[in-house]
């Protein structure tokens, strides 16, 4: 960590709806430290240079999932993304890739949030139990078959690096796939036939094309990827299933 | 203005408010539930809880453990009825979030699985990982969304509260994404708006936790309790102060100084083996531990690093494996914060302000002493943290509270008489002007710089050890940065987004509530907990301060500080001891059937 103050030049993509016709860049020139992030380099714009720009931002320890953005073209989250990796070059910040600007950093992310709700994200319990019946036992390999899905931290990164999106935004996109994932796997749930009916057809699992890249920006390891595989073989067999017997309770496997 | 109506009006989304909010749903669907929060749900600070939540789960433990561990560690300014009430309904909120899908860790056997936390007699933390509050957030979350009662308002910035004779009647916000206000008029408001940690310099919060609750109950006259508590973590990275988890410590990782020496056996907590044990060394309490950084510091014995001086937390011998699963994410923060791989070297580590401990005024059911206001979560305070909260019981909290909160303002709610919407209507207005004054207020202090010396002024004076005349210099400072605040100066006046107006509103918050703590601080001639002198009042005074500080807000001029009776029901007060020492007062204290 080196205490040197060095300068850094910082592009970004600014649009205010209030007076810009389209996005335009906007060039800082930021002192920085090794030691510091993307988001540092942000923070100091708003500070002391441009009160104007706006961000999401909170948690800086890459687990609230607001200050997603591209950086250099990849979609990235600004707080453990650092400056020193990119000077002496000029560093271009942008808002996230395939969704609507709001403004400056901010995208739009009703779309997300919809998603999330559509894929009804809570457990339906395979068994009633009640609080007096203590939790539900669940083995660390039970855990394991779920636990990197749970890991998704809504950053929307996946969304930024997904072609498929890009094309077609009714794609449910990687990471609510996961999230699916995430419910259906888990040892408690039994809602899986009530969740299938949402990646049905195109705008589900099949719309993805196996690019890979959702899985290669997540900042959390999770395999979005993964799970859309996963589900695009249980479509596939619940479609055929559905014509040789009745459609069975719960839908585990 | 746009008005909407509801019954009970949520503000703040993270674990307590979502726990309210659902709790309204359990009891009674028919009541319509408005969830306001500045940042969607998902992004709230309780995301940021690493270690653990607090149940009594094990059979050779007991609630008289934990409600004496509660105690003892609050130095005793806890209620000790709340705290009866917080430890009975601790496991039965944890299953909750188990069959809501909160994925603890488990045992081989499929059981929850539990880890020790400082100041701890048996172990009781619940744990998913070292991303508990993440876990619990998310499902929290999540959970909600099956409740079609349940309307939110995401990214919605509460601006204040509606109050008509005395009583509570909704709240102003403004849409962030149009910058237009709205009010939600309904008979109930719980406020659960988080701490206030981003008031000090070096500290482990989110930007978000501004103490925006806290400052609006507190301008309707609603009593800061407990302000001068601010607890210290004592294992956070320098600079950013991000947190490296109690779980850390409680896996087994220890704390050595510059020459390798596990330096807390020098401060009452040792002798530093057999370990790991309860109660001792790195498994003391919070404030104990940061107190014992202040001192170590002092005596030259931290190693210097570029942002001020650190020890090192240890945790090679754990192992690889155990590390990347009891604590991937402090793995990860390590790894790519600091470049450095906990199994073959030890985090630099050092103090930084995690958690406010004093809050709103409230009750035991929650409510606060303006009619139709509830509070829960860290930004209320009910009674359970005292004078230093026990790790873990956070978390515990949002979920035991949470709910009565919801419950308590459901039942008010469905009791009301109506509200007079046109006087609530016409306070709207008022509370418009005033905002929209803010945003092209002609001054020149920019937000920066005054937000800049007020965290700086609260670290000086207002740090782990306290001086008298150094608190006196901060509520001067405080004082001199309030009157400056009022020539605040904005670059940004438009109205998409704009969260510079935001961070104005914000910095007001701050200055006040940072008010209420250096004054609370300043009137405690005494050491409890977190709050430590060393001018000459270094000892606990029952005598004088076994009591509640209470800020009253007295418009500009500073605070008036009362006090208030501390509820103790069966655990007199006693000597707060750890380690070798704490054993012994444990025997003695059995040894008397008390």
């Amino acid at each position: 960590m080196s205490e040197q103050e060095k300068i850094i030049e910082i592009e970004v993509l600014r649009y205010r709806p209030e007076q810009d016709e389209k996005p335009v860049p906007q060039v800082f020139k930021v002192p920085f430290t090794d030691d510091m992030s993307v988001l540092q380099g942000i923070q100091y714009i708003k500070d002391w240079l441009d009160g104007t720009l706006s961000y999401r931002w909170s948690c800086r320890m890459a687990i609230c999932g607001s200050c997603g953005m591209m950086v250099d073209g990849i979609p990235k989250l600004a707080c453990k993304t650092f400056l020193r990796d990119y000077y002496p070059n000029r560093v271009r910040i942008e808002a996230l890739a395939h969704f609507p600007i709001e403004r400056d950093l901010v995208v739009v992310a009703d779309d997300f949030i919809e998603k999330l709700q559509r894929i009804k994200p809570w457990i339906i319990p395979k068994e009633a139990r009640t609080l007096e019946q203590g939790e539900y036992i669940q083995t660390p390999a039970e855990l394991d078959v779920y636990e990197q899905f749970s890991s998704c931290i809504n950053c929307m990164l996946c969304y930024a690096a997904c072609p498929q999106y890009g094309l077609n935004d009714k794609f449910l996109g990687p990471g609510i796939i996961a999230l699916l994932h995430r419910y259906n796997a888990d040892s408690r749930d039994g809602g899986e036939a009530e969740r299938m009916q949402e990646i049905h057809g195109h705008e589900g699992v099949f719309n993805c094309t196996a690019v890979g890249y959702c899985s290669e920006v997540c900042p959390k390891g999770v395999d979005p990827a993964n799970a859309v595989n996963v589900n695009k073989t249980k479509v596939a067999q619940d479609y055929f299933l559905r014509f040789v017997r009745p459609k069975a309770k719960g839908g585990m496997e | 203005m746009q008005i909407h109506q509801a019954d009970v009006v949520v503000v703040g989304a993270g674990g307590a408010g979502l726990r309210a909010a659902i709790a309204v749903a359990e009891l009674d669907p028919r009541l319509r539930v408005a969830l306001v929060s500045k940042v969607y749900p998902m992004r709230s600070h309780t995301v940021a809880a690493e270690g653990g939540s607090a149940a009594v789960v094990q059979s050779h433990d007991s609630l008289e453990h934990h409600f004496h561990d509660t105690v003892a560690g609050g130095d005793w300014l806890c209620e000790q009825d709340v705290v009866d009430y917080f430890v009975a309904h601790c496991a039965e909120e944890m299953v909750q979030m188990e069959h809501w899908g909160c994925p603890w860790s488990r045992k081989e056997d499929g059981h929850i699985n539990v880890r020790a936390f400082g100041g701890m007699k048996i172990e009781r933390t619940w744990f998913a990982a070292d991303k508990t509050g993440f876990h619990m957030l998310h499902t929290l979350f999540q959970t909600s969304m099956k409740y079609p009662s349940i309307k939110r308002f995401d990214e919605y910035f509460c601006a204040d509260l509606l109050v008509d004779e005395g009583r509570c009647g909704g709240v102003v916000a403004i849409e962030i994404a149009s910058g237009e206000l709205v009010q939600i008029q309904a008979p109930s408001v719980v406020l659960a708006t988080g701490g206030a940690g981003r008031v000090f310099r070096q500290n482990t919060n989110g930007g978000i936790v501004t103490g925006d609750g806290m400052a609006l109950a507190y301008r309707h006259g609603v009593p800061l309790r407990d302000m001068e508590f601010v607890q210290y973590h004592p294992t956070c990275m320098p600079g950013t102060g991000l947190l490296f988890t109690e779980g850390c410590r409680g896996e087994g990782g220890i704390l050595t100084n510059r020459d390798g020496y596990r330096y807390l056996q020098d401060y009452g907590l040792g002798p530093a083996d057999p370990w790991p044990r309860k109660k001792a060394m790195e498994l003391g309490p919070r404030d104990r531990l940061s107190q014992a950084f202040w001192h170590e510091e002092r005596k030259g014995r931290t190693i210097d690093g570029p942002h001020g001086s650190v020890v090192n937390l240890d945790l090679r011998h754990l192992g690889e494996k155990k590390l990347r699963e009891r604590l991937p994410q402090i793995c990860e923060l390590a790894e790519e914060f600091l470049g450095i791989d906990p199994a073959k070297a030890p985090i630099p580590v050092r103090p930084a302000v995690h958690y406010t401990m004093g809050g709103i005024l409230v009750d035991g059911d929650c409510a606060a002493p303006l009619r139709g206001l509830f509070a829960a979560g860290e930004c209320s305070s009910v009674g359970i943290h005292g004078a230093n909260r026990l790790g873990s019981n956070s978390l515990a909290e949002l979920c035991v509270f949470g709910k009565v909160a919801g419950e308590s303002a459901a039942r008010f709610a469905q009791d009301s008489a109506p509200l007079r919407r046109n006087h609530l209507a016409e306070q709207a207005s008022d509370v418009e002007a005033r905002v929209r004054g803010l945003m092209h207020n002609p001054g020149t202090e920019r937000i920066a710089t005054l937000r800049t010396e007020m965290a700086k002024t609260m670290e000086q004076g207002c740090g782990i050890y306290r001086l008298g005349d150094e608190m006196q210099a901060t509520c001067d400072k405080l004082a001199e940065l309030r009157e400056r605040f009022t020539r605040v100066k904005l670059d940004d006046q438009s109205r998409v987004w704009n969260s510079e107006w935001l961070l104005a509103i914000e910095l007001g918050y701050q200055l006040e509530v940072a008010q209420a703590m250096a004054h609370s601080a300043l009137q405690r001639r005494e050491s409890r907990g977190a709050h430590q002198r060393l001018d000459g009042y270094e000892a606990r005074d029952d005598a004088n301060y076994l009591s509640h500080s209470l800020a009253i807000y007295s418009g500009r001029d500073a605070p008036r500080i009362d006090y208030g009776p501390v509820k103790i029901t069966h655990l007199p007060p006693g000597v707060r001891a750890y380690g070798a020492e704490g054993e012994r007062v444990e025997q003695e204290r059995s040894a008397a059937g008390v």
